[in-house]
């Protein structure tokens, strides 16, 4: 029998229910509105009044319509299909909506996240008698290029015998593949797919490991100085228009990992256009395949219901989790999480609640902190080492990092790319502030080098600052050279062409050879330059051969020859030390 | 057949309260008072409490008035009959002509599913080379004008609405001053635009309420056009009394206030509009200009800053020219690959000398002794700021090109400019 409730109150997204029996936190609820069931989730009980926000547009709603809560929390589909789709906040397939019903989302439409009738070849990995817990290896289906592993539901708690599995064959979702028996031989059906609530982390694994391996995202600028560990977070704050999604954007086209989740999460519908209809055409150098067969989009724009906004991360990150569950390494981009922190602050609004900071709830801080503490580097029962990796954009008001959800951000992440107006304005792209932004984890460059560039960068900045107070002609041939240095090393290297083809990304072997290239043959060299207008030249000549540098593919006769080139040129102007033979 | 309520409980700022039942959120109903009719929407309801928006502002209603709910959400006539026509933010007409009541579409519909929209393709030529060149104009964008007072952001607006050749334009006035409005008649009607224009236009005289619904009904009415084939335009200035009539409501209506007594939805509220901005796949498209006028010149302001993370970029007008920085069109990247081959590296190449010559300009200022590079940059700038910059410039997009690289083989050696080689070969003019 179903638990019924009757509205009594409504105001925007937010409604009052009265009920009679008993509701349970954050259960889902239907709001019956003639034809149409709206999704909405308890947030709040106060004696018989349950408070809801509806995932759905209210409008046309009425005092006394009746509410069915359905007993279970907010939860996804986990299971073989889930590539290559595009769902919105509450994992319903967008492609399939709009085959249904057209251009528009109608409201209360909600689709199976998952094709109940396709079939998978399913392979067993266990055997009758066999003893298994959550989170086990029970067999595989074969899903794009991965081998998808059906586990033992992360629900299931103690030790389990199987008492039965299927042969390998086809079997579509709807069919048990194996009967399990737990202690109190209470025999368990499993199926190709399992649900879980988004809102809890995924723990069956040994345990939680430091995240030691860089993730190679091919961004210069990110893997040399500011570098992100497989399993480690990173935010990106900036203000509107310094290219975080562009840079999200690349990261997601290029890092070196198996599976990447896009959370587009109130963010622009066009830019998750763009992502949308060309991952399916953009080959993956690294699997031959497109792009989408190793992509799950989420995708709440701006202007898709608040409610299902927020709830859109989570279900980002339960699916992150489930396929590392499998052994792969996932990369989780949220863009915005600043938009995820302000639909709770309207909800927080709509209940009346005592605001804090900048009219954000209360709990915002901790609500981050845990948002960021589902990624990990974990050993899995089986010992194989998987993880997710998280990186959040931050959209902080006025551009300001002090603000509330920057703030917040920062105490919980590994690497801060920290994006400045100013460098976006100059058109140095990526723009993230190499004087601003740090990264606790390792590079694959050789740390003194890394820390020894990064002072060559803060002199050449404290040099231009002194420039602008007592001119060029005010300071010293060495400094403004030093000055040249740093502003070289920054425009030929950590500046990086997102529209040329080859500068887009650059492979780890290359980023090492190039930046010791600079760093032996440019940084730490003396030159031998008369005057200021002479260095001036010099540096611009040897931008303009490293630019053409950058563009040459990795080892083509057009790199071997330009380094040659550049060699001559550097050695032509190199000081010839007196007392060196 | 509809109820008709007499009593009228409370009434605080613009919002009204009665007691009725079988009321939906969001309803439209009819306040009728000694002044005349309003319209006003439902937009709470708590037991058989109904709190009411009047749109046309409360003044004058006695709690004796009738209240009638006409049980349907806002809507407002569409279709070809409004082209030539000026309307209220409710859709009633302002002009001599009849009041229209066929093709009614509803107000505030449900959003586009994404994997339903095309990615922008189409380059709007404006004739601008800060813009064409520089910040490319697409088909579907949503771009805002940044500006402050005084400066001409309305015949910006006109210029481009004019020579962006749209099937239709909607202008969507909010705030909007008289002049300004006649402003934009004349221009329309000079430029033969009037007939495939159609106005919704609010006054600064007129109720807050009808403030918030123009960019609404602007909306709306585009979006049944563009589902009919027809590329539109809306237009929408200013929006930041837009956003300043929500701020009012907001604090009458007692929410808290997030950010200088702005509500902690501004965001949505702007993305619901400006999202309307859809190239469909298989049908029109709707491209939305606006303008934002800054407070204090201040892009940090909540309702700039708001609109910059919703929108695709801006137009920063300043001094009466389109500011090189601070202006950022972000899909200029979706059309300016297919141009022609020089296109993007002139696009960066001149802005990253531009910025170096307003750095040579700080230099100068402060007494700095000029070098022979600081000159050759003083004179660069002076040329692009005459040539290119200047709203008085108006030229197609091939010949903003060349004149790029005449003002750059003008000024310097090609090495100077960090252009690679192969480029430098293809479109350097030879002397």
């Amino acid at each position: 029998m179903t638990r019924k409730g009757r509205i009594v109150k409504i105001s925007g997204s937010m409604i009052a229910v009265e009920f009679k029996e008993f509701v349970l936190q954050n259960e889902v609820a239907y709001i019956i509105h003639g034809e149409e069931r709206l999704k909405s989730e308890v947030i709040r009980i106060r004696g018989n009044i349950a408070e809801l926000q509806v995932y759905e547009n209210t409008d046309g709603v009425k005092v006394g319509d009746s509410v069915e809560f359905t007993g279970e929390l907010l939860s996804v589909e986990l299971g073989p299909g889930l590539l290559g789709q595009i769902f919105d906040g509450l994992q319903n397939p967008l492609t399939l909506l709009a085959e249904r019903f057209g251009f528009f989302l109608k409201r209360g439409a909600y689709l199976k996240a998952l094709s109940e009738e396709s079939l998978w070849e399913f392979t067993p990995l266990v055997k009758k008698g066999d003893k298994v817990k959550a989170g086990d290896k029970l067999g595989f289906v074969p899903e794009k290029i991965f081998k998808h592993y059906i586990m033992v539901p992360f629900a299931f708690s103690g030790v389990f015998e199987i008492e039965s599995i299927v042969e390998k064959g086809s079997y579509n979702l709807r069919q048990p593949i194996a009967h399990l028996k737990d202690k109190e031989q209470r025999t368990q059906e499993v199926f190709l797919k399992q649900s879980w609530p988004v809102k809890i982390p995924i723990r069956a694994y040994r345990e939680r490991l430091l995240p030691e391996k860089t993730l190679v995202t091919k961004m210069r600028l990110i893997d040399s100085l500011f570098p992100v560990a497989l399993g480690g977070t990173y935010c990106i704050p900036g203000p509107f228009g310094s290219g975080k999604t562009v840079l999200q954007q690349l990261i997601s086209r290029h890092a070196e990992v198996d599976i990447v989740i896009i959370a587009a999460c109130g963010e622009r519908a066009g830019e998750v256009v763009e992502t949308l209809k060309t991952f399916p055409q953009i080959t993956d150098p690294r699997t031959a395949r497109p792009l989408s067969d190793r992509t799950v989009i989420i995708c709440n724009t701006s202007s898709m219901p608040v409610a299902s906004r927020e709830s859109s991360v989570y279900t980002a990150v339960t699916i992150a989790e489930y396929y590392r569950q499998m052994g792969l390494n996932v990369l989780l981009l949220a863009d915005s999480t600043s938009r995820w922190a302000q639909a709770m602050r309207e909800i927080s609004g709509r209940l009346e609640e005592i605001p804090g900071e900048e009219a954000f709830p209360a709990y915002l801080e901790s609500r981050i902190a845990s948002f960021y503490e589902r990624a990990g580097s974990v050993r899995l029962n089986d010992g194989t080492v998987a993880s997710v990796t998280i990186g959040g954009t931050v959209s902080p008001a006025g551009g300001n990092f002090e603000e509330p959800v920057t703030q917040a951000t920062l105490k919980v992440v590994g690497a801060f790319l920290g994006l400045s107006r100013e460098r976006a304005e100059a058109r140095k792209y990526p723009a993230i502030d190499p004087l601003i932004s740090w990264s606790k984890y390792k590079s694959f460059i050789d740390e003194d080098k890394v820390r020894y560039l990064h002072t060559v960068l803060r002199r050449a900045n404290e040099i231009s600052q002194m420039m602008k107070v007592v001119g060029e002609e005010g300071i010293t041939l060495e400094d403004y050279v030093d000055s040249l240095k740093g502003e070289f090393f920054d425009f030929v290297y950590l500046q990086q062409n997102a529209f040329d083809p080859i500068d887009e990304a650059t492979p780890q072997e290359r980023q090492k050879h190039v930046f010791d290239f600079i760093y032996h043959k440019v940084i730490k060299e003396d030159f031998a330059l008369q005057d200021k207008e002479q260095a001036l030249k010099f540096f611009q000549k040897l931008r303009q051969l490293f630019k053409s540098w950058n563009s040459e593919a990795w080892q083509s006769e057009g790199f071997v020859s330009l380094e040659k080139e550049i060699k001559i040129f550097l050695d032509e102007k190199k000081r010839v030390k007196s007392n060196h033979v | 057949m509809y109820k008709v309520y007499t009593e009228i409980l409370e009434i605080a700022g613009d919002v009204i309260t009665v007691e009725a039942e079988n009321v939906g959120y969001a309803e439209i109903a009819e306040v009728i008072s000694s002044l005349g009719t309003s319209l006003a929407q439902v937009i709470r309801l708590e037991g058989n409490k109904v709190f009411l928006q009047v749109f046309a502002g409360s003044k004058g209603i006695s709690t004796g008035d009738k209240v009638r709910f006409l049980g349907h959400p806002l809507r407002v006539a569409s279709g070809e009959a409004l082209l030539g026509r000026i309307f209220n933010g409710t859709g009633l007409p302002r002009d001599k002509g009849p009041s229209l009541s066929e093709q009614v579409v509803e107000i505030g519909g449900p959003p586009v599913n994404p994997v339903k929209r095309l990615i922008p393709h189409k380059l709007v030529h404006t004739g601008i080379p800060l813009i064409d060149l520089f910040n490319s104009l697409v088909e579907s964008q949503k771009i805002p004008i940044f500006s402050i007072p005084g400066e001409p952001y309305n015949e910006l607006l006109a210029r481009i609405a004019v020579q962006a050749e749209m099937d239709i334009i909607i202008l969507g006035g909010m705030g909007l001053k008289y002049d300004d409005y006649l402003f934009f008649r004349n221009i329309l009607e000079e430029k033969n635009a009037f007939g495939r224009t159609v106005f919704f236009v609010h006054t600064a005289s007129d109720p807050i309420v009808e403030c918030l619904l123009v960019p609404d009904i602007s909306v709306a009415v585009a979006e049944d056009f563009a589902l009919k084939g027809k590329r539109v335009l809306v237009l929408l200035t200013d929006m930041t009394n837009f956003c300043d009539a929500l701020k009012e409501i907001s604090i009458t209506m007692e929410q808290i206030p997030s950010n200088r007594g702005y509500p902690g939805d501004l965001y949505t509220q702007l993305a619901k509009r400006y999202e309307k901005a859809v190239d469909f796949e298989g049908a029109g498209s709707i491209t939305i200009i606006s303008v934002t006028t800054m407070p204090g010149d201040d892009v940090t302001h909540p309702i700039p800053d708001n609109t910059g993370y919703i929108t695709e970029g801006q137009f920063y007008l300043k001094n009466k020219a389109i500011e090189p920085f601070g202006s950022l069109s972000r899909l200029r990247q979706q059309v300016n690959a297919t141009t022609r081959s020089d296109h993007r590296t002139l696009m960066d190449t001149m802005i990253q000398l531009f910025a170096q010559y307003r750095e040579t300009l700080e230099k100068r200022a402060m007494g700095f002794k000029m070098t022979d590079w600081d000159k050759k940059l003083l004179r660069y700038g002076a040329m692009f700021e005459k040539r290119m910059m200047s709203l008085e410039v108006n030229l197609p997009l091939k010949e903003a090109l060349d004149l790029g690289w005449q003002i750059l083989a003008d000024c310097f050696k090609p090495e100077e400019t960090g252009i690679k080689l192969s480029l430098i070969e293809e479109y350097w003019p030879k002397k």
